[in-house]
């Protein structure tokens, strides 16, 4: 078992697969001669040459309607999207192209491609480059949304994306990239849409995904010296949604925080809120509680950015307050 | 270098030889035939959505027949094609059956979306037919993608991409120019100008009038046809295919057509943004009127051969509507059918294969 970052286990998961399958091929802004711009891509170029790891010009819109044209008629295209902000100027592509195709050609054309990227905030980059999209791409039926949290998660999960024959929207996450943990040396893929329980407790749940696990982890860490132990449900599939997981783990421990880095109104927390109202009713012990981002564009001066963003303070208060020890 | 076409020209006059002529006389009878047969199903699409049988929208295509039947008589079976909304009469064009096209506008299982698409999607995986696609634009950079894919795997396939010139003046277009062009791509963009997109003409939309120049903006080939004359843009997709297919390079035509219609069913054919008079002065440049006085000049069309056809091909839609007729509604259960496979790379697809 290595360890390797966030970044290498993505690069791995790419050359594995582009060296399975010929029909696979990256195309995107910086992919190749650069290197990617977070170096995602690194030294594929040079491997696969120029037909499979494609410099695009900056033309979100046209490239990955070229990646579902691809697709339709037998390639395997992975569209990396320099980050999912740029991604909103594709968004016909990806809403009304890929996820739609199958349905309306009656099951004729199936969209096996993935289009990846980081998504999210890092640090200080203003409210145009800081936000969180999993709610707008998961609101699509058709497509399927995955945010790996761990090097093994990343890895195993493009693996995944990339055989899956459905569109599959990867959100990685910038300040993850450096990051760094156990992967195995062998071949292994992490199935869509199956939840892992990342830590075991007793005393609440918190749902998350995406780097969000991290800062869920730490809370879990933190809440434990005072006694408190957690159920950390890393969805790692938004869609499809391991309800069972959920459901489970609330069923278990009566409490559940939902832990998103996005905004409130309409979030992906909302959509598990109402499962979990629905499944886990006589369950419950105290309302669920959503810790996410202030209802605001995000700022850049570093002491609003901090106050904007959903974290470890705001999540063990959340944790605390589901407890009713606050 | 650039690489302005010049306008088509028209076919060459008295046939050589016998067999020749012969050739000739039947190339036309068929594209005669592909134009009457869109010209005479739309007529009964009309009349359908009238009663209630078609619902939604619905964009009749009459007028402009000679763009679809003189590009897709050209095309080889393993050649692509991707279009708009108002593709009813390409499905046609393309050998789709008037059967599943009019069982796909009434909404019925046999249609050849299965009922889901309507009128504005048709698709046919066996034809190569991508789709009609309904969002002004949006087809193109999955026409370059399809380009993309053809060269990736070394084919000679080319892909015909058909749009209105409205779309030329949004993004989609020039991303998809830019890309076709920078890595050489064997599209083929076909701008059908109809002068109106919606109710806005082309010199109210467009900063240029002729809008194939915009093509020299990606240093591409271009040309303007005279979208009514059958044989003339047979001439230009020759020409056009002939470069995607041997040098994979891409190629912007301008047709130069006129819808008779309005853009759909709840717009009057003229009145509003464009007159009576307009309209009057391109009815007199009917793409199958002009083909059929053609052939009469040249003696290879009588008034009962043309008088047969017409039977016949009233008949075959006859018979399509009444096959829609009688096709079942999709069973309710295929509401939630087709939104995803199941299946994944490993689950029978060869790797490395094309599909």
């Amino acid at each position: 078992m290595a360890i390797i970052t966030y970044r290498d286990a993505l690069n791995q998961a790419l050359r594995e697969e582009m060296q399975r399958d010929a029909r696979v091929f990256l195309m995107g802004e910086e992919v190749g001669v650069y290197q990617g711009a977070y170096k995602v891509s690194k030294g594929l170029l040079q491997e696969f040459g120029e037909m499979r790891v494609v410099d695009t010009p900056i033309t979100e819109l046209g490239f990955a309607g070229v990646g579902v044209g691809a697709a339709m008629v037998g390639l395997r295209p992975v569209i990396e999207f320099m980050t999912w902000n740029f991604a909103l100027l594709a968004l016909d592509q990806v809403v009304n192209a890929a996820a739609k195709m199958l349905y309306m050609s009656g099951g004729q054309f199936n969209i096996p491609m993935v289009f990846r990227g980081p998504n999210g905030a890092a640090l200080q980059l203003g409210a145009q480059h800081s936000q969180a999209w999993e709610s707008w791409l998961a609101h699509i039926p058709g497509l399927k949304v995955v945010a790996p949290g761990t090097p093994y998660d990343a890895k195993g999960l493009l693996k995944a994306a990339i055989r899956d024959d459905n569109p599959v929207c990867v959100l990685e996450g910038e300040m993850l990239y450096n990051n760094k943990g156990e992967v195995p040396d062998g071949e292994y893929i992490v199935p869509l849409g199956v939840a892992e329980l990342k830590r075991k407790g007793e005393h609440a749940t918190i749902v998350t995904w995406g780097k969000q696990v991290l800062v869920a982890m730490a809370a879990a860490d933190q809440l434990a010296k005072d006694g408190i132990t957690i159920d950390v449900v890393d969805l790692r599939s938004i869609r499809p949604l391991d309800e069972r997981a959920i459901v489970d783990s609330v069923r278990k421990t009566n409490r559940c925080v939902v832990l998103e880095e996005g905004w409130y109104f309409a979030g992906v927390g909302a959509q598990i809120a109402d499962l979990v109202q629905r499944e886990c009713f006589d369950d419950l012990d105290s309302p669920v509680i959503r810790v996410t981002q202030a209802d605001a564009p995000m700022p850049y001066a570093k002491g609003l950015e901090k106050a904007a963003k959903a974290d470890m303070p705001k999540t063990i208060a959340a944790v605390r307050r589901v407890l009713y020890l606050d | 270098m650039a690489k302005p076409t010049p306008a088509a020209k028209k076919s060459p006059k008295p046939a050589a030889s016998v067999p020749a002529a012969d050739a000739e006389r039947t190339l036309h009878l068929s594209l005669l035939r592909s134009m009457l047969l869109q010209r005479r199903f739309e007529e009964r699409c009309a009349e359908a959505y009238a009663i209630g049988r078609i619902g939604g929208f619905c964009h009749l295509y009459i007028g402009q027949e000679a763009v679809s039947t003189g590009t897709l008589s050209h095309l080889r079976p393993d050649d692509y094609m991707i279009t708009t909304y108002r593709d009813h009469g390409q499905a046609l064009a393309r050998g789709l059956t008037p059967r599943s096209v009019m069982a796909e506008l009434f909404g019925r299982i046999d249609g050849c979306a299965g009922g889901k698409g309507g009128s504005m999607h048709m698709f046919d995986k066996a034809t190569g037919f991508l789709g009609g696609h309904g969002i002004v634009g949006g087809h193109l950079p999955i026409a370059t993608g399809v380009g993309f894919a053809i060269k990736y795997r070394g084919g000679d396939q080319v892909i015909c991409c058909f749009f209105g010139e409205a779309a030329v003046n949004n993004g989609a277009f020039h991303e998809s120019l830019n890309m076709a062009a920078l890595w050489k791509l064997p599209v083929i963009f076909i701008i059908e100008n109809n002068r109106y997109g919606m109710g806005t003409s082309v010199e109210r939309a467009s900063a240029i009038n002729d809008i194939y120049q915009r093509a020299g903006s990606y240093d591409m080939h271009r040309g303007v046809v005279d979208g009514q004359d059958v044989l003339a843009v047979r001439a230009a997709i020759n020409e056009a295919v002939t470069r995607a297919r041997t040098d994979q390079s891409p190629t912007l035509l301008e047709m130069r057509t006129y819808r008779f219609m309005g853009h759909s069913m709840s717009d009057a054919a003229s009145g509003t943004y464009r007159s009576k008079a307009e309209l009057d002065e391109y009815l007199k440049r009917d793409p199958i009127a002009l083909l059929r006085a053609h052939m009469e000049e040249r003696g290879t069309l009588s008034e009962s051969v043309m008088q047969a056809l017409d039977t016949e091909l009233k008949a075959i839609v006859q018979d399509a509507w009444d096959f829609a007729e009688a096709s079942p509604e999709p069973p309710l259960e295929a509401l939630m059918e087709n939104v995803y496979v199941d299946t994944t790379s490993d689950s029978g697809n060869t790797a490395g294969g094309w599909s």
